[in-house]
Formats: structure tokens, sequence, C-alpha cells
């Protein structure tokens, strides 16, 4: 994975410092809360219900044994003892103290971890296949490209003042695991006459107006990404709407000139840009590339597991994914036990996982956009060792895609922003179908506690929205959505209700997709299959 | 504004009051311009030579329109005066002197010292600006 060198860890040291002397300037009454708030939120410190929450960048959700343990410390020492990992692939402490922020930052620098730019109306943490450089059907490991432009993007002096939060995903394979198609731009990796290159997306995004992306370039090389980047972006800081910050995003810019000239607009751009000599020599690529160099896999792994253990063989085939590597697998832990907070770890939990990694992982990690943790890289041999740890330390639920496995944004519990709780809804739901999550096969289920969608429930198989409803929580429930490559908005069903009426309105969707479908169909397929009446019928009939 | 402009040049400053863009364009002489924040700095190129001062708008610190401005007109090949005015803060100014801004008139005053650690804070940027700064992968990679 990539490591810094001097130039980046000066950047990361000097940004500690300047937001030390942010905080200090804050502290003593220099700046107003008002001033310091843009300031505070560009380094992912933001002031929720209780306290300040602090957000921390995990760059393409890639991390090292060693970062996690960093992150286990700190939510030890300055947090409750939890960390919540987020749909961005980032982690979240939610019970901060504005004077300790300098220290956890300085802490994080020591290993090469920052919280740069996980908020404000900047470009945002880039997010990537959680399966990246271990996926058999990728063309190219994606990160190196995201780490390009993790460098591009950072203190950007031109996009630091966007219209609004400008957020990128990159994907290398057919099988989107990452939502590219509702990003800002989403980049998948191609290859055209040998050469590698990327098809550009712009967008897409979820929040009050979902939109899928739009196909702006089918490819550009690596020797032209950069121009292009600050072409889609220049486009958009000029012209995006800065009047209602409800129509400040890209998609809407998208949406009112039309894809066709938004990229008319861009291509002007690019030429003119493309002369400023922006783009970094192939040799910087390659630089980064050859740290995400696959690890020294053992040639004569064997392939076959014991599956004699009949708990240990139903997390197989739930949690374990196929590796490219013969007599390798990738293992997905659910941070999703039923009843527990989607995407909460405990310091222990997240200790235990950098042990993981460390030993079974080639100290890598990965956390994925759906709030769970990734070990990409684990010998089949060794599944069942794993297998017994993340058990004992409640971190083996078998439910990965199933309607138990679901996004749920903080929700009022935590955010400023939200209209209804998310939490109690998600364990609600775990608990009811805990015993029927595997007859229902692969199902997503996303919870968001306001309009913004932080749970992503515009991509919910089934999405539910919290709102307030003269001053009582109310669920809206929509189905049909995609966040993976059959993308997909999600419908609202109707009027919405309340917590245990929205359980028992998914009890009578799943009960009537249990009746209609035909073997092999997800609930999606049969969605698409037999459409949306008879759902409403069965919901509210 | 009372106070001088805070400059980043060795000339004198220039004395014109800057005019709109509307009147820049309909009267050929002027020599200083005020850009408003949703106004097309291209506008001012074919006749770019003739301009000593621009003058960028900054209506609230989060309206960035003014950054793409001043990089149209330094790619553009503008060398004159080039000034960030309104909503203009401390912590901004490093940004919006990459982007090519060589004069500010923020409406509250700046703490001098605090701008001194500002600008003085990162010796290495990522990306090529129009300051000249050297991209810590040119500094890679020769």
């Amino acid at each position: 994975m990539y490591r810094y060198d001097q130039y980046d860890q000066a950047i990361v040291d000097a940004r500690v410092d300047e937001f030390r002397d942010q905080v200090e300037r804050r502290l003593s009454g220099q700046l107003s809360e008002d001033q310091f708030k843009p300031l505070r939120l560009m380094n992912g410190l933001y002031l929720q219900l209780h306290a300040y929450m602090l957000r921390v960048a995990i760059p393409y959700g890639t991390l090292d044994s060693r970062q996690m343990r960093m992150l286990a410390g700190i939510a030890r020492d300055y947090d409750r003892g939890y960390g919540h990992f987020t749909t961005r692939q980032n982690l979240q402490f939610n019970w901060i103290k504005l004077a300790d922020t300098p220290d956890i930052l300085a802490r994080l620098a020591t290993v090469q971890m920052h919280a740069i730019q996980t908020s404000g109306n900047c470009i945002r943490n880039i997010s990537a296949d959680q399966y990246a450089g271990a996926a058999a059907d990728e063309v190219a490991d994606p990160r190196p490209w995201a780490e390009l432009i993790r460098q591009w993007s950072t203190f950007h002096p031109e996009f630091s003042y966007l219209p609004r939060k400008f957020k990128f995903a990159v994907i290398a394979a057919e099988e989107d695991r990452a939502a590219m198609r509702l990003h800002d731009i989403g980049i998948r990796l191609v290859t055209r006459d040998g050469e590698l290159g990327a098809s550009i997306y712009v967008g897409g995004g979820m929040g009050r107006t979902p939109m899928i992306s739009h196909l702006v370039r089918d490819f550009v090389g690596s020797d032209d990404l950069m121009s292009y980047l600050e072409a889609c972006l220049r486009v958009y800081n000029r012209y995006g709407r800065r009047d209602n910050i409800y129509k400040a995003r890209i998609k809407i810019l998208l949406h009112e000139i039309g894809a066709d000239e938004y990229r008319r607009q861009v291509e002007e751009e690019f030429l003119l840009v493309k002369q400023l000599g922006i783009d970094p020599p192939r040799a910087e690529l390659e630089r980064i590339t050859a740290m995400f160099a696959p690890p020294a896999f053992d040639p004569a792994a064997p392939d076959a597991v014991d599956r004699s253990d009949p708990d240990f063989a139903v997390w197989l085939d739930q949690n374990v994914a196929a590796h490219k590597q013969p007599g390798y697998a990738i293992v997905n832990v659910s941070l999703k036990p039923i009843g527990g907070i989607p995407g909460d770890a405990d310091a222990d939990q997240i200790a235990l996982l950098a042990d993981l990694g460390a030993a079974y992982s080639f100290d890598e990690l990965r956390v994925t956009h759906a709030q769970n943790i990734v070990l990409p890289h684990v010998a089949k041999r060794d599944l069942y060792a794993v297998w017994r740890r993340l058990t004992k330390a409640g971190l083996a639920e078998p439910n990965l895609d199933l309607i138990t496995d679901i996004i749920a944004c903080p929700g009022l519990d935590y955010c400023s922003l939200a209209n209804a709780r998310s939490i109690p809804l998600a364990q609600k739901i775990a608990t009811r179908f805990a015993d029927r999550q595997r007859e229902l096969g692969e199902l997503k289920l996303k919870i968001s506690g306001c309009i913004n969608a932080c749970g992503h429930h515009h991509a919910g198989h089934i999405g539910i929205l919290g709102v307030d409803k003269k001053g009582t929580e109310n669920y809206q429930l929509s189905l049909g959505g995609s966040g993976a490559q059959d993308v997909s908005l999600a419908k609202i069903t109707g009027p919405g209700f309340s917590e245990d009426g929205v359980v028992d309105a998914i009890e009578r969707v799943t009960d009537r997709y249990l009746a209609t479908r035909e073997p092999g169909e997800r609930f999606l397929d049969t969605y698409r299959r037999v459409g949306f009446e008879p759902f409403k019928d069965a919901i509210y009939g | 504004m009372v106070d001088a402009p805070l400059r980043f040049r060795d000339d004198e400053p220039h004395d014109e009051p800057a005019v709109t863009l509307d009147a820049f364009l309909g009267q050929s002489n002027a020599t200083a311009v005020r850009l408003e924040a949703g106004e097309d700095a291209r506008a001012l190129l074919p006749q770019i030579g003739q301009i000593a001062l621009v003058e960028v708008s900054f209506p609230s610190f989060r309206d960035g329109r003014g950054y793409s401005a001043a990089r149209v007109l330094r790619e553009a090949g503008y060398t004159g005066e080039l000034r960030a005015a309104g909503d203009v803060l401390v912590d901004q100014l490093p940004l919006m002197r990459r982007c090519g801004f060589d004069s500010f008139a923020p409406e509250a005053p700046i703490d001098p010292e605090a701008l001194q650690r500002s600008l003085d804070r990162y010796d290495y940027r990522y990306q090529p600006a129009a300051d000249g700064i050297v991209p810590v992968w040119k500094l890679r990679h020769g």
C-alpha cells in the first residue's frame, strides 16, 4: 500500500500545525464559532448534538495494522471507546473534545493518517472498491489512480471552496462495489488498445435529489487525468449554483445544462488546461503503482477448506469472497451484529482487527462503503482460525449483503441534521428478520435519518427515510434501488409509517417477495420483474 | 475600504477606480475592472493588455468562484494587479496567492502575525498553480 515520503509527511505535519493554530485562535476567542466553522469543517471536525465529531480519512478505504491500532488507541484515549466506520470508508469518533483534536491529529500523523478534507465544500476522501488488488474481475488495482487524485486534490488552491462537497469513487471492475455511479465523479478504469485509462462519469449523487451519473468521457489516459479532472472541476466551480445549497451539487448543474453541454464545456476547458503542464509524469503513477504490488502470496497455498464445522461453513458461504490468487480468499468482517449499531466497533474489536490484518492479511485491511471491514488477502488454510477469533470478538455475523447487513447513518442519536433516529430502527429490523435473513437472500436495506441520504436509502433494495412529521418520527419506505453495476434509484411506496409500522411494512414486502419469486431470483430481481404495484398492494392493500 | 490593500507587488498601487465589467466592455479606455462573483473573467481577455488592476469580489468566504477567475486570468497571461476584495479570511490567503492574487482588500482586518504563519506554513504543494511553486511530483522526478 501507499507509504508517505518526506513530502507527504511534511504536508500532513504542517496541517497538524495549522489546525493547532486554528484551534488555539478559537479557544482564545480570536476566532468566533462562525469564523472557525469553515476551518474545522475542512478538517473533518463537526459540532454534533452532544459533542464534537472527528472524521478521520481512510484513503480509498485501505489501511494497515499500525493505522488500525492507532484508531483503537484514539478511541480509548479520546472517545468513549468506540469508532464508527462510515459509508465513505472513513472512521468517525463521536465523543471528541475540541481541545484534544490537535493532539489526536498529531498522533494520526505519526502513522501517515489525517482528517484532511473529510468535510467541507471541497474534494472529499477518494473512495474505491474494497476488493481492489484482490478481485479477479478488475483490469488493474484502482488505488494508484485514487492516490494520484488524492494528492492532486489535497489543498487544491482553486477547488477548496466549491459550491458544495465533492465525492470521487474509483473502481476497476465490472462489478461495482463502491456505488461509483452515485458519486459526483465516478471513475472506472478500462483498457483500450492495451493502455489503461479512465472512463469518467459525472453528476451522480444521493441527497434530496438523487441522480445517476452520466458518462462524460469514455477514455482519459493517465497522462491527461489531472488536466481532465481540473477541467471538470473548473466548469463546476464557475457555473455550479451557489444560490441554494440544495441545488449546488454538480448533479444539478448537469441536470440543468445537460450532460452534452457540460461535456462540451469540459472539453473546451481541457484544451486550455492541458497546456499548463499540471499532469505528473508517468513515472509518478509508476512510483505509486509499485507500492500497490501484490503481496508475496504463497503459490503452494492449498485451495481446500475444511467445512466440517457447520457454523463456520455458513460464514464461509456468506462472508468470504473469491480471491484472484489460488489458495487465498477475501474475508468480510461484518460490523452488523444482530441488534448492534451498524458500522460501530469498540476499541478492542478495532485492535483485534489490526492483529488479524497483521497476522493473516499481509498487514492490510479495508473499510467498505457498506460499513464493514475486509481482510483482503487471507490464505484459505487460515480461514478457520480467523473465523474463530472473529467469533470470540462478536465479529463473525454471517450476514454480508443480507437484510440485517444494514447501512444506517448515525441519525438523531448523534447528528445535528437528522430528523429521525436510524440506529434503533436498524436494531429492530435486524432483530425481526435475523432468523429469516438467509431464506431472503441478498437484500440490501439502507436507512437515512434525514433527506441528506447519508444512509444511501435511494440505493437500497429496500430504503428507509426518516422524516419529521409534526414533531414525531416518521419513516418513508422505498423499493428497488441499487448502488451496484445494475444501478437504480428506489421509488417511494406511499405514506410513511411509525417506527414499528415500517418494520411491519417491510415484513409485508418480504412476504410478498417470498410468495412471488422465481428460483434464483434476488428480491431486486423479483421487484424488477413484477414491478412496483404488487408490493404496494401488499403494503397498503 | 479605508485601509490600503494588502499588496504583494512592488509597483505603485493603481489609482484609477475599478469600473464594472459592463462599463469596461462599453468603454474601451478603462484600466481597472471589478468582477462580481458570477461574472466571466474570460470576457476581459480580448482587452487584457490595457488592464492594470482586476478586483475580484468575494461576497462570502464560501463563494469560491473568484479562485477560478484568478486562475483564468493568470493562465491567459495577465500580469497586472489581481485583487481579492470582500469576505477574505486569513486562512484563505495562501490559496488565493496560489491562484494568482497578489493584492487583498479584506472587509475585516487580518492579523499580520497569523497571516505570516499561514503563508510560511507549507513547504511543499502537491499541484502546480499560478504561483510558480514546483509541485511535489516534480521534486520527486525532476
